[in-house]
């Protein structure tokens, strides 16, 4: 186990988790008011580019950040009104949104830096790491923490902000009350629309953050489709977190675990297009896995309840 | 979760709607060329050329085959108010299968391309029929199932090519060539029989959707999959047959373009053209209906095809009509919505 477990697995598995951190709690955010955005991967890749314009001409990172953020969510208006106020079907909107995407950051690749593929450039200024002394020799939580940006820091936190807010505020009640019963939100009052809206958008946001740190966090680079399904692996995170940020943030620690993993094993000789479908074998997995517990705690009642002749399943009262 | 698309967005899509977002995407499109400092006129009229002109015009036909085989493979679950996602996977599967075949079965040309046609449609069908199974044995949403087990199919004949198959000869990331009897018999100019097979795949998806009891339950599914239920079709059983039957079109597809104009699997060459999303955006045009996808289908061939002109006569880079294609579709999904609203 030893063997396995070393300083760098934990350490590029926390740096794995956190795009798919930050964008996992924007679809939280999203799936709460109920809007299912399935646009993270698209998303992402926006913000991506972005930082690495933003960073190429303020050379600074947070000038990367800042812009990351803000494409990000002007990118996001699409969903936010086209899902809400015209009432589009939020599926296929995004699935618009995820090519358009793709198609407008290598659009703006070949015009603006006349490159395509992979573009980095000396005047791209990276996230710095920051490094904590007392941190580094203290095993597991210094290994993975030791040394990360701080959109790391930022995305474990806002796991903290999410659930407390989500939770234990009257906002949060709000934003869930818009989600689970609109109508009744409506009836006291609540702006649904305007409640969706400015959370996709603000979701949009974190969904930039995302981006930044995957084209800003490691190496200072952007390449075509760079976000390379982690957006999809977000919004099975939320799925198979239930939109609660806590169970989320751990499914997330399982793909980036997964994502860390393979890259041990190509160190191992296994050719990197093998390992690099770890993480999905582990999505896959888990998805599985989930729907069997949940299967099994609604069933075991019933069977539990099931009489010799009882036909008809009872009806399982939820309250 | 509200996943599957069950109130079909864009159901009841008439001519204007599709001619408005065209024009709403051009106009976009050309502002966007305007501002990278290029005449957005000069760069449609090369696309109008390079898709059209007569000399031009095989090599749109050559373009829409695997196009329209994408767009039928998307249209046929999108009937029944299903998302295959994974069309890049099963048609990797595919093209890797009928590689695979004639490089090591002896025998006469035509029968081991039959073989190898054959046997690509089954293993990418069977691979498809495996989403559907993720969503009816194991609770996962078909888009999903569908989209994640892409990924390892891509992944694993990726590394197959790299290692075990990798033509030693070239030292490329490609199998060795299929021999010259097992390649798909060409037509004229780039084009080959897999137009043809394409051709009557349409027809025949089309005669099922129309005519059939098949095609009936497909589209009963679509319009209200609870009451297909009641009404006694076997939704499990429908969903797998339904995935199976898209999943060997994709096979097929990715079969074609190995027998037929590459005559060897190479690595990510399937992929680079993004046939599946495009054909993907053409099903969403139409909402599955076979006709209008096909349609929509051919006309994202001409615009692709009428890119690589323009990128050649222009400095304008071909993805625009990539953007270009997004752009109709999100216009017509949120228009769509608007016309839901006033009724």
């Amino acid at each position: 186990m030893s063997g396995l477990i070393t300083p760098f697995l934990i350490q590029s598995a926390v740096q794995a988790i956190t795009p798919i951190l930050l964008a996992s709690l924007a679809g939280v955010l999203c799936g709460r008011v109920g809007v299912f955005n399935m646009a993270l991967e698209g998303q992402m890749l926006v913000g991506a580019f972005a930082a690495i314009v933003g960073s190429y001409y303020t050379h600074s990172a947070a000038g990367g950040v800042a812009a990351a953020m803000l494409a990000a969510l002007i990118f996001s208006l699409i969903l936010a009104y086209g899902a809400t106020v015209f009432r589009g079907d939020a599926v296929v909107i995004c699935i618009g949104m995820n090519l358009l995407a793709s198609g407008l950051t290598a659009y703006l690749l070949r015009v603006m830096f006349g490159v395509s593929g992979t573009f980095s450039d000396p005047a791209i200024v990276g996230l710095a790491k920051i490094r904590i002394a007392a941190l580094q020799d203290v095993p597991i939580i210094g290994w993975g923490f030791g040394r990360q940006t701080i959109l790391t820091w930022a995305a474990w936190a806002l796991v903290a902000l999410v659930s407390v807010v989500l939770f234990k505020t009257p906002l949060g009640l709000r934003l869930r009350g818009v989600g689970e019963q609109p109508d009744a939100a409506e009836t006291l009052g609540i702006d649904v629309r305007a409640y969706r809206v400015v959370t996709v958008l603000v979701a949009g946001a974190l969904t930039g953050l995302a981006g930044a740190q995957l084209s800003l966090g490691a190496v200072s680079v952007f390449a075509e489709d760079m976000s390379a399904g982690r957006g999809w692996i977000a919004v099975v995170a939320v799925m198979l977190g239930r939109a609660n940020p806590l169970y989320v943030a751990a499914a997330c620690a399982l793909f980036g675990f997964a994502d860390a993993f393979s890259i041990r094993l190509q160190s191992q000789g296994l050719p990197n297009q093998l390992t690099d479908i770890a993480p999905y074998v582990v999505t896959l997995v888990a998805l599985v896995i989930s729907h069997r517990r949940r299967m099994r705690a609604i069933l075991s009642p019933e069977i539990a309840a099931a009489t010799p002749g009882g036909a008809a399943a009872p009806q399982p009262d939820a309250h | 979760m509200s996943a599957a698309p069950q109130a079909g967005v864009l159901r009841r899509l008439r001519p204007p709607s599709g001619a408005i977002a065209i024009l709403f995407a051009a106009i976009v499109g050309g502002a966007l060329v305007f501002a990278s400092g290029e005449n957005p006129a000069e760069a449609y009229a090369q696309i109008l050329v390079g898709a059209l002109a007569w000399d031009n015009l095989p090599n749109t036909l050559n373009w829409a085959t695997p196009l329209v085989g994408m767009t039928l493979v998307a249209s046929i679950p999108l009937r029944a108010g299903m998302i295959n996602l994974g069309g890049d996977g099963q048609m990797v599967i595919g093209g890797l299968v009928a590689a695979i075949i004639p490089i090591y079965l002896p025998g006469p040309g035509p029968m081991v391309a039959t073989a190898a046609l054959l046997g690509a449609a089954v293993a990418a069908g069977l691979y498809a029929a495996l989403a559907a199974w993720g969503e009816t044995r194991h609770g996962i949403p078909m888009l999903i199932s569908s989209l994640m087990l892409s990924y390892p199919a891509v992944g694993i004949a990726s590394s197959i090519v790299r290692f075990p198959m990798r033509d030693t000869t070239t030292g490329l990331p490609q199998t060795a060539l299929v021999p010259e009897g097992a390649r798909l018999m060409t037509l004229s100019g780039p084009l080959n029989v897999g137009l043809i097979l394409i051709g009557a795949i349409a027809l025949l998806v089309l005669f099922i959707d129309r005519r059939t009891v098949a095609g009936f339950e497909l589209r009963m599914r679509g319009t209200n999959v609870r009451f297909a239920g009641y009404g006694g079709v076997r939704l499990d059983a429908q969903a797998m047959r339904v995935m199976f039957s898209s999943g060997t079109i994709a096979g097929l597809v990715g079969a074609i373009i190995v027998l037929g104009s590459q005559f060897r699997f190479i690595d990510d060459a399937l992929l680079t053209p993004a046939y599946t999303w495009s054909g993907l955006m053409a099903a969403l045009l139409a909402n599955g209906e076979p006709a209008g996808a096909i349609l929509a289908g051919l006309f994202f061939a001409a615009l692709q095809t009428g890119g690589f002109a323009m990128q050649r006569e222009t400095s304008v880079p071909r993805v625009l009509t990539m953007v270009l294609q997004s752009i109709v579709i999100l216009f017509l999904a949120i228009r769509h919505g608007v016309e839901k609203v006033r009724g």
